[in-house]
């Protein structure tokens, strides 16, 4: 399934600040992350990701830091802040409210809705 | 499996560079990407994928290079700017070394400055003595760039001390030796001391490693950028020159005396040292610059030279020999060389030899005949007329070239027969830059007295 661009665009700050809201993590991990919990439906490429990142932490909502794991490879780790927990309640609350309208619709429209053709009579 | 990692390692470099290139990526997001990079790799060796293959999947899910730096633009807007005064990446220790640069540049551009108008305290006003700025003129632009150099680069005592004595040798030599305002030594010495300084500017840039063939090619692209830098800087200044004229002529000030004596000379002083630090501060705006100039001008250049032989054989014209001609015939032939040295400087030196290699041979060869041409009729007016000071240092510059031009066609054919290595025409070319150096400081040096001043 293809998911258009303006979906991937708009849902993806809530996606990263969400992920790094368990916990600490890096950018090829994240990816993984977000391929993994959408069931492979979200590819990002590293051109969203990374300058996505660059900016959240501009923003002052995520702090990165190079860190050198054990007998592994310098890293950049990035870790949410205050603001961002902040930031990412907000879209919580926002996303909420699309999500909830957008059910509501379905429900009411379903009868209508193109995955549900109407049974001819005759 | 040592064999595929090295592999690898070497593709991951390879990566490296060219990411490094794209302004709007810094060093530290490369750094970022490349552990995304070996990451990925990892994970693909894993499911069963040999390294390369491996390798190029991670490359081409990473996206084209142009859309990842296109992304990093976006949101890195500032630095495509910012390198144009600074360059992007931030570490302190790397910033206090652009600020000491900065200000190094400042008091040298300033020494060049005070330099340029302080004889005019002593009575040679920059109008009125001609004959003091002919002989003096290098000396006072190119010792605060020397200064600039031996500052920013640290130079040991004894290299500091070598410099310097040059300095003064050349100093002493154009200002003591009798020689008359109108003698062709004093035009002589004005045309050659400024080259053989220049070459003792290189050893301060060389930071005093000047045997090594690594810094001497670094200087040859050095002397092409700034020379860029400053036409740029003058054009420049020449537009605000005309502007200044005109202002002030509208309100009835005559700002000619002010222009002459003071911003064209200190402004020309002042840009010899600032583009010389722009060469260093803004080295990846530049080296996209002099490439592409020289594989325009190479193939223009070549059909010049092609169409002067032709014309010369149809016509059976033989060269005129007057100064005017033969210092245009040697500066022809100076770029032609700078051409060769700059494609050389460019060059990938494991590249496979291709159509531009043999325009650069018929660059070659033509210069070559044309130098061979010139030689035969200095030797010609030589024979009728006897040395003149003029003639025998043309006879020189010519011979010198002469040589470079020959064994570098020479090395030029047996590379693009593949018969060796590209390396040795570099090597070559490096080699031989103490000759130049070499001639410049016999002329200003050995010619008045073999010549008696005339």
């Amino acid at each position: 399934m293809h998911i258009a661009k303006d979906l991937v665009a708009a849902s993806a700050t809530p996606l990263v600040l969400g992920i790094l809201a368990e916990e600490e993590s890096y950018g090829y991990a994240i990816l993984k992350e977000i391929s993994d919990r959408s069931g492979g439906r979200l590819e990002w490429t590293e051109g969203l990701l990374y300058p996505l990142l660059h900016r959240l932490e501009r923003l002052g909502y995520v702090e990165s830091s190079w860190r050198t794991p054990e007998g592994g490879r310098r890293r950049k780790y990035y870790a949410i802040t205050e603001d961002g927990q902040r930031e990412l309640a907000e879209q919580r609350k926002q996303w909420a409210a699309v999500t909830d309208a957008l059910q509501d619709i379905w429900k009411a429209t379903r009868t209508l809705g193109p995955l549900a053709p109407p049974v001819l009579e005759g | 499996m040592t064999g595929s990692d090295t592999e690898l390692e070497a593709q991951i470099a390879e990566w490296r560079t060219y990411m490094l290139r794209r302004k709007a990526i810094s060093g530290a997001d490369v750094d970022e990407l490349e552990d995304h990079l070996r990451e990925r790799v990892g994970d693909l060796t894993e499911s069963g994928l040999r390294p390369d293959e491996a390798f190029l999947i991670a490359v081409k899910r990473m996206g084209r290079m142009d859309e990842l730096s296109r992304e990093f633009a976006r949101e890195h807007s500032d630095r495509l700017w910012k390198q144009l005064v600074l360059d992007p990446d931030r570490d302190a220790a790397a910033d206090a070394e652009r600020r000491r640069g900065l200000v190094v540049m400042l008091v040298c551009a300033a020494l060049g400055v005070a330099a340029i108008k302080i004889p005019a305290l002593f009575g040679y006003g920059f109008d009125e003595s001609g004959e003091f700025y002919a002989r003096n003129l290098g000396l006072l632009v190119l010792a605060p760039l020397a200064v600039y150099f031996a500052w920013r680069r640290r130079l040991n005592a004894a290299a500091t001390g070598t410099v310097a004595a040059l300095f003064v040798v050349g100093a002493v030599a154009v200002n003591a030796y009798p020689m008359d305002g109108d003698s062709q030594s004093i035009v002589l010495s004005a045309i050659h001391l400024p080259l053989a300084l220049w070459f003792v500017v290189g050893v301060a840039y060389a930071g005093g490693e000047w045997r090594s063939g690594q810094k001497r090619m670094d200087f040859i692209r050095f002397t092409g950028e700034w020379f860029i830098y400053f036409v740029l800087i003058g054009l420049g200044g020449g537009v605000l020159t005309a502007f200044t004229v005109g202002v002030f002529g509208a309100i009835g000030v005559d700002a000619e005396v002010f222009i002459s004596e003071w911003l064209m000379p200190c402004g020309a002083a002042a840009a010899v040292v600032v583009a010389a630090w722009l060469v260093e501060a803004k080295q990846s705006v530049i080296e996209n610059m002099a490439p592409v100039l020289t594989r325009v001008f190479t193939p223009l250049f070549a059909v010049t030279l092609v169409a002067v032989l032709v014309a010369i054989g149809v016509t059976t014209n033989a060269i005129d020999v007057e100064r005017d001609m033969l210092i245009m015939f040697d500066l022809l032939l100076a770029v032609v060389l700078g051409l060769v040295l700059y494609s050389i400087s460019a060059r990938d030196a494991a590249a496979k030899p291709g159509v531009f290699d043999w325009m650069q041979l018929a660059l070659v060869v033509s210069a070559l005949l044309i130098d061979i041409l010139v030689l035969i009729a200095i030797l010609g007016r030589i024979t009728e007329w006897g040395f003149t000071p003029n003639k025998s240092a043309a006879l020189g510059e010519n011979l010198v070239l002469f040589v470079n031009l020959a064994w570098t066609a020479w090395l030029y054919i047996a590379i693009i027969r593949r018969r060796k290595r590209f390396a040795l025409l570099e090597n070559w070319q490096t080699g031989y830059m103490p000759v130049y150096a070499a001639w410049a400081g016999v002329v200003v040096l050995a010619f008045p007295p073999l010549f008696s001043f005339t």
